[in-house]
């Protein structure tokens, strides 16, 4: 059934237009505004305009799963906004093909002085879900939460995890066309974001279209073939999930590496044997090579590496100085590169490795930079942040 | 417009759901609860009945059981009407979190706000034909005119309501103007008085179009009189012109809601 030529979901040069600050919010604002365009002055506000989305192109056949990617105020919620119809574009054009279920918040809808209950048929009323279809869906959609016994309690008592659990359950339920999930999976604790990914997965696999914004990379390649990534409102790559994904990363690393700091890393590169690579199996070799550039003479310092998990936890920190290097001496425009050689003993999940230059003598840092974010998968389901390769035997 | 009816005929459950969130979140927390569907009309007959008692004293006439079936089926429906004005006037701020969030009809919050004051005043229409079966007050053809009157009353208010309800979410200062508006409109309405003690100025009263709905009620109900059929018509072609002209509007400015709350 899926092909090419079946497309869902289409932007055709899509760019979306917002107010900075105040619009006027009250008759007071509005007469002046009013008066001053009567009397033939330009109105002030173009200058507080901005641009959320430019010229965004994309089509997207039935039954992919494309996630979208980029900083915070890159524009993916917009997209999202307008797919689902709650915004226009202010030009361009788009079309969706089916019956549309966004997940822009969980929840949103529910009342917190209505049950559990009362909630599960109003949201799927507000999701499109008729009252028939509702009370067929009903105990699968309780069972899905986990809420059985607090399901006659009024949402008011529940914890926002709870909260978030009935919300994506009901949603998960209405067995649209396309799928629009975003941020959910940020709430609710690690088996009920696992769950998520498998309802999910079973969406997909029924026919639907879904798209998936996240900042946990690792969920978007492993549910999404297909990536866009955003920038200030442009698209700047589209195509399979781990290269976009990469790009994203690289982007993340320039940024660091701005500004007129007396000494930057110039290359930052996270490698596998074949070149460069975000995705790791656990316990492979990965190999870190970092350059360092000096705009100004900077004396006796040291390279720090450093891994974090996605809590920002330190799990690891190795430094040039206390593995035994010399500290290095660089003038304006010299160089040096490390590389350093890992064995990825890590759990599952994503991590991020960062960089620091420090002169360990007078302890004063010289910035740190924010590396890339990789992924690590295993065949086996281990938790935590380490892999122990653990071997069960019945005794 | 067909298509539009379509649409919203899909959503019907939601429409009524909406509308059920509406009910019984008013009532669920209040000790009164439904009562309060009868408490508010009734205060308001009270407040009637104090004014018909001091015309008739300045008068120097009697308070007769007439006038009090009189001012009732005046004062039910003015409540629906104030009712259901304020409440589809703040129905789409007071769901901004699914305005801003979720794609559906958004008519569906002023549509659901008039008809959960709808049903209050169904309730308070139950209650009042008791009361006036308990004063004596005798059936006719006319009750025929109560439910095409009541129709009319039902389309100006959706009219009016869909076109607050956007007004207000893009300027706050219309909730304030339509609550002193409501609260002075009684002076300019006739639900404490006919408008037929007025003479000569009548005709000023019934330009507006709720008048010929409460005078025809009253006329119908209470007296076994026809209605003033040609401001009936008068009544129901502004209702459905404002019907019209507010949903038109409406659409217009939905695909704007969400940035401009």
């Amino acid at each position: 059934m899926a092909g090419d030529s079946q497309i869902t979901l289409a932007m055709r040069s899509v760019s979306k237009r917002f107010k900075k600050g105040e619009l006027h919010d009250s008759l007071r604002d509005l007469i002046p505004a009013l008066t001053r365009r009567l009397l033939g002055r330009a109105p002030k506000e173009d200058r507080r305009e901005f641009w959320a989305l430019k010229d965004v192109s994309f089509e997207i056949p039935r039954g992919q799963a494309v996630g979208i990617v980029g900083d915070n105020g890159a524009g993916k919620s917009t997209i999202l906004k307008i797919l689902s119809g709650i915004m226009k574009p202010t030009s361009g054009e788009m079309a969706v093909h089916g019956r549309l279920s966004a997940l822009i918040e969980v929840g949103a809808g529910f009342h917190p002085d209505l049950t559990g209950r009362e909630n599960v048929y109003l949201n799927g009323a507000i999701l499109g879900m008729n009252r028939a279809e509702v009370r067929r869906k009903f105990d699968e959609i309780v069972e899905f939460s986990g809420l059985a016994e607090f399901i006659d309690t009024p949402v008011k008592r529940y914890s926002s995890g709870m909260f978030a659990r009935l919300g994506f359950a009901v949603a998960a339920h209405v067995d649209p066309d396309v799928l629009i999930v975003d941020e959910v999976l940020s709430v609710g604790d690690y088996l009920f974001q696992r769950k998520c990914m498998e309802r999910m997965a079973v969406v997909l696999k029924g026919g639907a279209t879904v798209i998936f914004v996240s900042h946990n990379l690792r969920a978007v390649t492993d549910l999404c073939s297909r990536a866009l990534l955003l920038s200030h409102g442009h698209l700047l790559a589209d195509g399979p999930s781990t290269e976009v994904l990469q790009k994203y990363m690289q982007a993340g690393m320039e940024a660091g590496t701005n500004g007129n700091r007396p000494v930057y890393l110039s290359r930052f590169a996270l490698k596998d044997r074949s070149g460069d690579q975000v995705r790791f199996e656990s316990g492979a070799p990965a190999r870190i090579e970092v350059e360092i550039s000096a705009r100004q003479r900077v004396e006796r310092l040291s390279l720090v590496l450093m891994i974090y998990d996605d809590n920002q936890y330190q799990l690891f920190s190795a430094s040039t100085e206390r593995m035994g290097a010399p500290p290095f001496t660089l003038d304006p425009g010299q160089k040096i590169s490390y590389a350093f050689d890992l064995q990825m003993h890590l759990a599952p999940g994503t991590y991020r490795v960062a960089a620091a230059l420090y002169r360990y003598d007078v302890q004063r840092e010289y910035g740190t930079f924010q590396g890339t974010s990789f992924f690590v998968h295993s065949k086996d389901d281990i938790r935590g942040a380490v892999n122990l390769y653990p071997k069960l035997t019945t005794l | 417009m067909i298509a539009w009816l379509q649409d919203l005929y899909r959503r019907r459950d939601l429409l009524y759901m909406i509308t059920w969130r509406e009910i019984v979140i008013r009532y669920k927390q209040s000790v009164m609860g439904f009562l309060w569907a009868i408490l508010m009309p009734l205060l308001i007959v009270g407040a009637g009945i104090v004014v018909r008692a001091a015309f008739a004293y300045v008068a120097g006439t009697k308070l007769v059981t007439s006038d009090l079936a009189d001012v009732s089926v005046r004062a039910v429906p003015w409540a629906f009407f104030v009712a259901a004005t304020r409440f589809a006037t703040n129905s789409l701020i007071g769901n901004v979190n699914l305005v801003q969030k979720i794609y559906m009809p958004r008519e569906i919050f002023p549509l659901a706000a008039v008809a959960s004051n709808f049903v209050d005043f169904l309730v308070a229409s139950v209650a009042l034909a008791v009361f006036l079966i308990l004063v004596g007050t005798h059936p006719s053809g006319y009750l025929l005119w109560v439910p095409v009157l009541v129709l009319i009353l039902l389309t100006f208010t959706i009219g009016l309501g869909t076109l607050l309800a956007a007004a207000s979410l893009f300027f706050r200062d219309v909730k304030y103007l339509v609550e002193v508006f409501l609260t002075f409109a009684i002076f300019i309405t006739p639900v404490f008085f006919s408008v037929n003690i007025f003479a000569r100025f009548r005709t000023f009263l019934l330009l507006n179009p709720v008048s010929p709905v409460l005078e025809g009620l009253a006329q119908t109900i209470a007296h076994q009189q026809p209605p003033p059929e040609i401001w009936v018509g008068y009544s129901a072609a502004v209702s459905v012109a404002l019907l019209v002209i507010g949903l038109a509007v409406f659409k217009r400015l939905e695909p704007y809601f969400a940035e401009n709350v």
